[in-house]
């Protein structure tokens, strides 16, 4: 019979989307976004951040970056603390996006130090020789406009004051979206509560290696500390490594778990051998260096 | 019975809109395609990968996609009704509107005007254009029909009325946002809701705008194109209610692992894998109906892209489901497997019927036989290997990079670093982008093939039979 009344089709074809939709689009709004899943650390973000937020959007970012951290092993080992929803309420719009051309970002805030994004947006290729993320350069010469961004505070109903306001005359895009990324993934004390504890004795099961062994481990130094320390230990947005003050379970320890207030971000995922391999070749390989 | 005045000027009208975005859709994917192997290749700010890349997929999904099934459905409900459209002057007004609409779309998000949400990034004044172009189709259509001279309403024009209802509904809820200017909004949602109302509408407009609308075309094209009528009715009736009824719970799947509730993952899931039954249901109705007709697959170029087109389908109903189940989905979110099925899809199903769909019209609408047949089957095989090739090398590529990712030492310490992963994706980025040039190629002898028609083929044998009403 519905086949020959169109509209009593329509009807019962709407009627058909509108079961799921009412199920799994319309009902979760009474799970999600409440007391239940709110979190008392997560904060609005401030007018610059929020201005750093949108250039993200603009800029197409979500194309290529994630921000959502799954609750899987290697997932939360390579990027930090699985993501929660609390942490997304003044998201608008989410930006957990689809694909990770790039990292996921969601724990990307207090990484680095704001240096290295400075010099990483700048030139990404400078600190990452292969990636392919485009240099955003231009970024640093276009100024923000504090009236707009005023009224997009207004529109979003975010909490600021005057002199925040008037503390944004002047600054760039780049300051934005620094200022952005470092407040992602934030709102929750995670970096604290995930810190490792290393117990028992360090002992160097490396101590007394060659020369020659040891320059096969310079690739691990490449890849994972010239970036801040340069090619040759010599220093840049990190300090200069050449004749290491500090012992070698000291210098397990900082590699291993970073120091959070210093900038200088953990290397546990890479794991006891590897940084043990490290430890080794800082403070050691220039020595042998120097001899030959 | 007088004959009926049938509009084909519009139909051709919008073959050609909907061809010429279709081209913009594959260059701007070739070029970004090579973007992600060379920094070098972005030109900021306006010829970035992160602003062309909307270019592509909308370019893609509404130009080409929607474009052609506009042209399509204003043909079909014609001959189905056999009647003409029920207003001719709505039907101009409506291509001046999908026009504009889409230079508007490609001008803004060149700009940088986005919203961020994938495959809606228009701002809000551009959905609103959205929404008066929706209208006056869904009207015409609408009124056609009931204005119809045939009694019973085909299969084709059930799925075609579901398909406008149910873009109507996704697009409306998902546009909803606070406008801050003329080109800056702020969704009406946040965080977790925000995800799960904006795949709700992503998956579910593959399957208003991508699945309904190809199978209204697919179960019109195939009877015309090999002469005998579909396998089962009531199969096509059965499949039809199970798969309007299904899609819509099945959006959070692109959210597996995610902070949306688990609950609505796992129907997702579920609902997923029950998805196979009705995808498949009119796979088999198509395959069923070729019943003593295999031979045309050598002899009618037509059948062949009908017929591989919903094998297509078939792979992409029995991939999706497998992404959709949470062990999987674990390993291969991501990664370029995604892009992989999403362009076997595009590519492979959608594109092959749209391309069907629009040879079937060339005598109909230039009055004249297609200009070569040979090329027509150069245009075939050049898309098959071209979509082949993108596609087998990126699974491959998404495979390696998900293990790599997972792989872990002896301690519990990750083996490799993201930029260990990612180089790895270089050869196989190469040869996606060496696929893409092939299909692009291949639309090239699409279009050339067109053109020669257009200018001066052979006058159709059919003229007469059309002009009568009987074709």
């Amino acid at each position: 019979m519905w086949e020959k009344k169109p509209i009593l089709l329509l009807l019962l074809a709407t009627g058909a989307i509108m079961v799921g939709t009412i199920v799994t689009m319309i009902l979760p709004f009474a799970w999600v976004n409440t007391d239940h899943d709110k979190i008392e650390t997560v904060t609005p973000y401030n007018a610059l951040e929020q201005e750093g937020r949108d250039i993200y959007i603009r800029e197409g970012c979500n194309n290529c970056h994630s921000q959502t951290v799954r609750p899987l092993v290697a997932e939360v080992l390579r990027y930090g603390e699985y993501s929660k929803s609390g942490e997304f309420v003044y998201d608008r719009p989410f930006l957990w996006g689809s694909k990770r051309t790039g990292p996921d970002l969601a724990r990307l805030g207090g990484k680095y130090p704001d240096e290295w994004h400075y010099k990483h947006m700048e030139s990404p290729r400078s600190m990452v020789p292969k990636t392919n993320m485009p240099d955003y350069d231009w970024l640093s010469k276009n100024i923000v406009d504090p009236g707009m961004i005023l009224r997009k505070m207004d529109v979003l109903g975010f909490p600021y004051t005057n002199e925040e306001i008037k503390a944004l005359a002047g600054k760039t895009e780049m300051d934005a979206i620094v200022a952005y990324m470092q407040k992602l993934g934030t709102g929750i004390p995670w970096r604290e509560a995930t810190a490792t504890v290393i117990v028992g004795d360090l002992k160097n099961p490396y101590a007394g290696t060659d020369h020659m062994t040891m320059e096969d481990w310079e690739q691990i130094y490449t890849d994972n500390c010239a970036a801040c320390h340069g090619e040759h230990m010599e220093g840049e947005i990190g300090p200069e490594l050449v004749g290491s003050v500090y012992e070698e379970a000291e210098l397990f320890e900082i590699i291993y778990s970073g120091i959070p207030d210093g900038g200088m971000p953990g290397f546990s995922s890479l794991g006891n051998d590897k940084v043990w391999k490290l430890v080794n070749f800082l403070k050691y390989y220039q020595q042998g260096e120097d001899q030959h | 019975m007088d004959k009926p005045e049938y509009n084909y000027a519009i139909v051709r009208s919008f073959v050609t809109w909907s061809i010429l975005w279709g081209l913009v859709a594959v260059l701007v994917g070739v070029i970004v395609s090579f973007q992600m192997i060379s920094p070098d290749l972005n030109f900021p700010p306006y010829l970035t990968f992160g602003r062309l890349r909307p270019i592509h997929t909308n370019a893609g999904l509404y130009g080409w996609g929607v474009g052609s099934i506009f042209a399509m459905f204003l043909f079909i409900v014609q001959r189905l009704c056999k009647t003409g459209l029920w207003s001719d002057k709505l039907a101009k007004f409506q291509l001046w509107m999908f026009n504009a609409t889409i230079i508007a779309s490609a001008v803004t998000l060149l700009l940088g005007y986005t919203t961020s949400k994938e495959y809606h990034e228009m701002e809000w004044p551009i959905d609103i254009m959205v929404v008066v172009l929706w209208v006056a189709f869904s009207i015409n259509i609408i009124m056609t029909i009931v204005k119809r001279r045939e009694e019973q309403m085909y299969i084709s024009l059930w799925y075609m009325l579901a398909a406008i209802v149910g873009v109507a509904i996704l697009y409306l809820v998902n546009s909803a946002a606070v406008p801050v200017s003329l080109f800056k909004s702020y969704s009406a949602y946040a965080g977790t809701n925000d995800a799960n109302v904006h795949w709700w509408f992503g998956h579910n407009a593959v399957a208003m705008a991508l699945t309904a609308p190809p199978l209204a075309m697919f179960y019109y094209f195939l009877p015309k194109s090999t002469g005998v009528p579909i396998y089962s009715h009531r199969l096509s009736i059965i499949a039809f209610w199970s798969l309007i009824f299904m899609y819509l719970w099945t959006g959070a799947h692109h959210l597996l692992w995610t902070p949306v509730p688990d609950w609505i993952q796992t129907l997702a899931m579920a609902f997923s894998v029950m998805l196979i039954a009705p995808s498949w249901g009119s796979v088999f109705n198509g395959y069923l109906s070729m019943n003593g007709q295999w031979h045309q697959m050598r002899e009618n170029y037509l059948v062949k892209f009908l017929i591989v087109g919903i094998t297509f389908y078939g792979l992409q109903t029995l991939q999706g489901p497998m992404q959709a189940i949470r062990t999987f989905s674990a390993f291969i979110h991501y990664t370029d497997w995604v892009p992989a099925h999403i362009h076997m899809g595009t590519m492979g199903w959608v594109s092959m019927i749209a391309f069907a769909g629009v040879y079937y019209l060339v005598p109909r609408i230039y009055g004249r036989e297609l200009y070569s047949i040979p090329l027509a089957n150069l245009h075939f095989w050049l898309i098959l290997i071209g979509q082949l090739t993108w596609s087998i090398s990126l699974w491959i590529a998404g495979v390696l990079q998900a293990g790599m990712w997972n792989a872990m030492n002896a301690d519990g310490s990750l083996t490799y670093t993201f930029m260990e992963t990612m180089v790895e994706m270089y050869p196989y980025w190469w040869a996606r982008g060496f696929g893409g040039i092939i299909y692009l190629v291949g639309v090239v002898v699409f279009i050339y093939n067109l053109i020669k028609t257009a200018k001066g083929g052979q006058p159709a044998e059919t003229e007469t039979a059309i002009a009568e009403g009987r074709a």
